[in-house]
């Protein structure tokens, strides 16, 4: 065999062990919540198997001797050896952890094994010697009593197709015990002639000998990748003497005796297919499906494109029809076609909410609570940069929903609800945004708490009566709740000004709706997508700038007698019983040639961070979609600008960043 | 400070352009492409020599007037106005010169230092003089000539000419 570069397949090893991580854990997760179907078993086992296998190719050998251990448990779990109870479930699930951990540090190229590591093997270690396991069923040939095992191993021609390598099962079989090759058969189906054999294919089959007290379950284990390409019989030596060896049956060649090994579970074999896309590296899995629908997309562009060249070529006035029936298929070919690139980006939000099974369990452990998880629409799509980002300010609610919202059973019980709580998450499409919902049955915002905390910290005067709306939008004010002040206060606030900051980073909203006694629901609304905004185009002075539509609240042309100067040379104007101030973005952004009287601007009413503010342009141009350019590419980080656009003329049009505005507005009237 | 590699010594071309009247260098490796000028979109809060950004098959790259970096009279731009891009690293941006003369070739070894040329040009942006066919070619420095804490401080220094505006 010639020697390969392993290292060039260890990104693949890590992803997809942490994908199988990931199978192992929700597998671990369903048998907890009471499902007893023998496939999760299997599913765990599978993943650590593969890991095990992977890890020992790829020479990490710390992580493969860990994943031995377990998966000796596992064997146990799995041929019924071993009843599943809750502390077996809670080792696991340690050993989970553990273990990508573990492979972090193997990526990083630190030590793999630590303590946390090393004592939970020994535990492990502990565990397979068999203190807990109840009696194995008699039908089990003990590793004890047996002096070896005969294996006769026949690969099926295709077995060097499926990567597998004989010699590395040898190795493998070499370190349970001393190997010995009893005979090395050539198979009928074997060409008689050498010229037809095909290099590619194994005509091979061995008489093997493992001497030792090996357990059953460690040779199945070297063999579970074969399933299907091999033809495979293993039977105990009781007596490893002359005779015996004599009195071993000549090999036949054709069709083995079927295994009496429990056989291989024939189910799906890659348990990639459960876990979604990992959200690590700068990789995204497409789906065939979306590359061939912009393979045929492509393909119709083309031929729109020959046609109009077609056009061109011989153009008279009589074509006029033609060719704008020919740009009417460009637009829509384009169109499909944005729409289609897009889509590679988008990936199920699956792959956030699975991480909440494993957080509910432990919170619901540490808290001393009953929570009911529902997760629905998990298949709904979010650009990938969304996806990543909007991961941890829904484990801040999830949290925030289990420590503050949810009540205790003994609570629950009292207020005449059953005992255990339902969380619930749900993502669904709404016009053309995202929404996730996050709800619980729980308390609802302690009204008192809050507003006697808003009382507190001076945003609100104590004789002020609010209704649910304005005590649920205290939350989101910053530095509303501090962690030493969360201990105190019953009600939920914990960083949510972060959460909903994170929130309108991706250009999204947050809303909570609560209900005393009933429970809350947090509605996040995203954008499809980071990479293209809605959004109006507006004149000052020369320039045009684009303002995103999702700020903006309404257009308006003011009357000389809606705008009042106050001292130090602020402007207000009077809007829906409020006074907002007044931005001139000419003088903002030192625009020349802009309108400086606010009776001929136009002031688009923009809101950022819960405060309105006016903002006075020369005019509106239109709407636009805009696809978001990154200014610090290639130059650096502006105030008050997000990016930049390409107008349809091709000039660049800055996109404006909303809140900075805001910001560069108050720095400006406070230096005046 | 320019170091010059002794020993290896192959000729560097040179891409060499005037500006008022003097005439300048930049390596031909970092030369992009050579445009004429257009309209570019100003960025606020700049310094006043950084023109604005212009669309270059997609990338948003930045434009500044060599001139004015340099502290010089602003021309108006004529025809021979071009634009240079050049990139640092992956980073693209474009400078604006009086006009594009030639390509040359210059030894390494006959670069000489800059020497404290006064207020005149500031020598932060040049890595040395060389000459030839009797000329005086002062070589660029790209990297300093874009560098941030370098925009940062003249911002700073700027910010009371701000008020003086880009007629583009």
């Amino acid at each position: 065999m010639s020697t390969v570069d392993l290292s060039q397949f260890h990104k693949t090893f890590f992803e997809e062990s942490l994908e199988g991580l990931d199978a192992m854990e929700a597998a671990l997760l369903a048998l907890d919540s009471g499902q007893t179907e023998p496939e999760l078993v299997h599913t765990i086992f599978r993943a650590a198997h593969s890991i095990k296998g992977g890890a020992a190719t790829f020479g990490f050998a710390d992580v493969a001797a860990f994943t031995h251990v377990a998966e000796s448990l596992l064997e146990e779990v799995r041929s019924e050896r071993r009843g599943v109870d809750e502390k077996l479930i809670d080792l696991l699930l340690h050993a989970v952890d553990c273990l990508r951990a573990m492979l972090a540090r193997s990526r990083r190229g630190q030590p793999v094994a630590d303590a946390d590591s090393e004592a939970l093997r020994a535990e492990l270690v502990r565990l397979v010697g068999g203190e807990a396991a109840p009696p194995a069923p008699a039908a089990a040939p003990n590793a004890a009593s047996v002096a070896g095992w005969d294996i006769r191993f026949t690969a099926l021609p295709h077995l060097l197709q499926s990567g597998n390598d004989p010699l590395r099962l040898f190795r493998e079989l070499q370190q349970l015990g001393r190997l010995e090759v009893l005979r090395a058969v050539v198979v009928d189906a074997a060409p008689a002639q050498l010229a037809e054999l095909d290099p590619s294919q194994c005509f091979l089959g061995w008489e093997l000998r493992l001497h030792g007290a090996v357990a059953r379950a460690d040779i199945d284990a070297v063999f579970d990748w074969l399933d299907g390409d091999c033809e495979l019989a293993i039977e105990p030596v009781a007596d490893v003497t002359p005779a015996a060896l004599v009195a071993a049956p000549p090999l036949p060649v054709a069709p083995l005796v079927a295994a009496p090994a429990p056989k291989v579970d024939p189910g799906p074999r890659r348990i990639r297919a459960s876990a979604a896309a990992s959200a690590d590296g700068g990789s995204i899995r497409v789906s065939v499906d979306k590359v061939d629908a912009l393979i045929n997309m492509m393909g119709e562009l083309v031929i729109t494109q020959s046609m109009l060249s077609d056009i061109g070529e011989h153009f008279d006035q009589s074509q006029l029809e033609r060719l704008r029936e020919g740009l009417v298929q460009l637009e829509r070919n384009t169109r499909e076609l944005q729409e289609s690139v897009m889509r590679i980006r988008m990936l199920p939000i699956a792959s956030v909410f699975n991480r909440f099974p494993r957080l509910v369990r432990d919170l619901e452990h540490k808290l001393g609570k009953q929570v009911r998880l529902e997760l629905h629409g998990e298949h709904t799509e979010l650009d990938k940069t969304v996806l990543e980002k909007i991961g941890d300010p829904l484990v801040h609610l999830v949290r925030n929903a289990i420590d503050h919202g949810l009540e205790t059973p003994t609570q629950r019980r009292a207020a005449g609800k059953p005992e255990t709580g339902t969380l619930r998450l749900e993502a669904y499409h709404e016009g053309g945004n995202i929404v996730v919902q996050i709800s619980d049955d729980g308390a609802g915002l302690n009204h008192a708490a809050i507003t006697a905390k808003a009382v507190q910290c001076g945003l609100i005067r104590p004789e002020q009566e609010l209704d649910d709306a304005e005590v649920a939008a205290l939350i989101f004010q910053p530095g509303f709740s501090t962690a030493a002040q969360a201990t105190d206060l019953s009600g939920r606030g914990v960083g949510m000004d972060v959460v909903r900051r994170n929130v309108r980073d991706l250009g999204g909203s947050i809303g909570v709706r609560s209900q005393s006694g009933k429970g809350s629901v947090f509605t996040i609304a995203l954008p499809l997508t980071l990479a293209i905004i809605d959004g109006l185009v507006t004149a000052v002075g020369e320039e045009r700038y684009i303002v995103p539509l999702i700020s903006i609240v309404e257009s308006l042309r003011l009357r000389p007698d809606m705008v009042r100067k106050i001292a130090g040379g602020g402007e207000v104007f009077h809007f829906r019983d409020a006074y907002l101030p007044i931005m001139r973005l000419h003088r903002a952004f030192g625009c020349a040639g802009a309108v400086t009287d606010i009776e001929r601007g136009i002031v688009v009413v923009l809101e950022e961070e819960g405060r309105r503010v006016g903002l006075l342009v020369d005019d509106l141009l239109g709407q636009q979609q805009a696809v978001v350019k990154s200014l610090e590419a290639h130059y650096q980080r502006v105030e008050g600008i997000s990016g930049a656009t390409i107008l349809s003329d091709g000039a660049v049009a800055l996109i404006v960043d909303v809140g900075g505005v805001v910001r560069l507005g108050q720095q400006r009237s406070e230096a005046a | 400070m320019y170091q010059n590699d002794q020993g290896t010594a192959p000729t560097v071309q040179q891409l060499t352009f005037s500006l008022a009247g003097e005439e300048y260098g930049v390596d031909i490796l970092s030369v992009r492409e050579i445009r004429g000028w257009s309209r570019v979109t100003r960025i606020p809060q700049t310094p006043a020599y950084l023109l604005g950004v212009l669309n270059l098959r997609g990338a948003i790259v930045p434009i500044m007037d060599l001139r004015l970096r340099f502290g010089l009279e602003r021309e108006v731009y004529g025809d021979s106005t071009v634009v240079i891009i050049v990139a640092l690293a992956e980073r693209l941006f474009g400078i604006v010169v009086d006009a594009v003369s030639d390509v040359v070739d210059i030894d390494p070894a006959a670069i000489k230092p800059v020497p404290d040329m006064g207020v005149i040009v500031d020598t932060r942006y040049l890595k040395g003089l060389a000459t030839h066919v009797e000329r005086m070619v002062m070589l660029l420095d790209i990297e300093n000539l874009m560098r941030p804490e370098d925009v940062e401080t003249l911002d700073a220094a700027l910010s009371h000419v701000q008020e003086v505006e880009v007629a583009a």
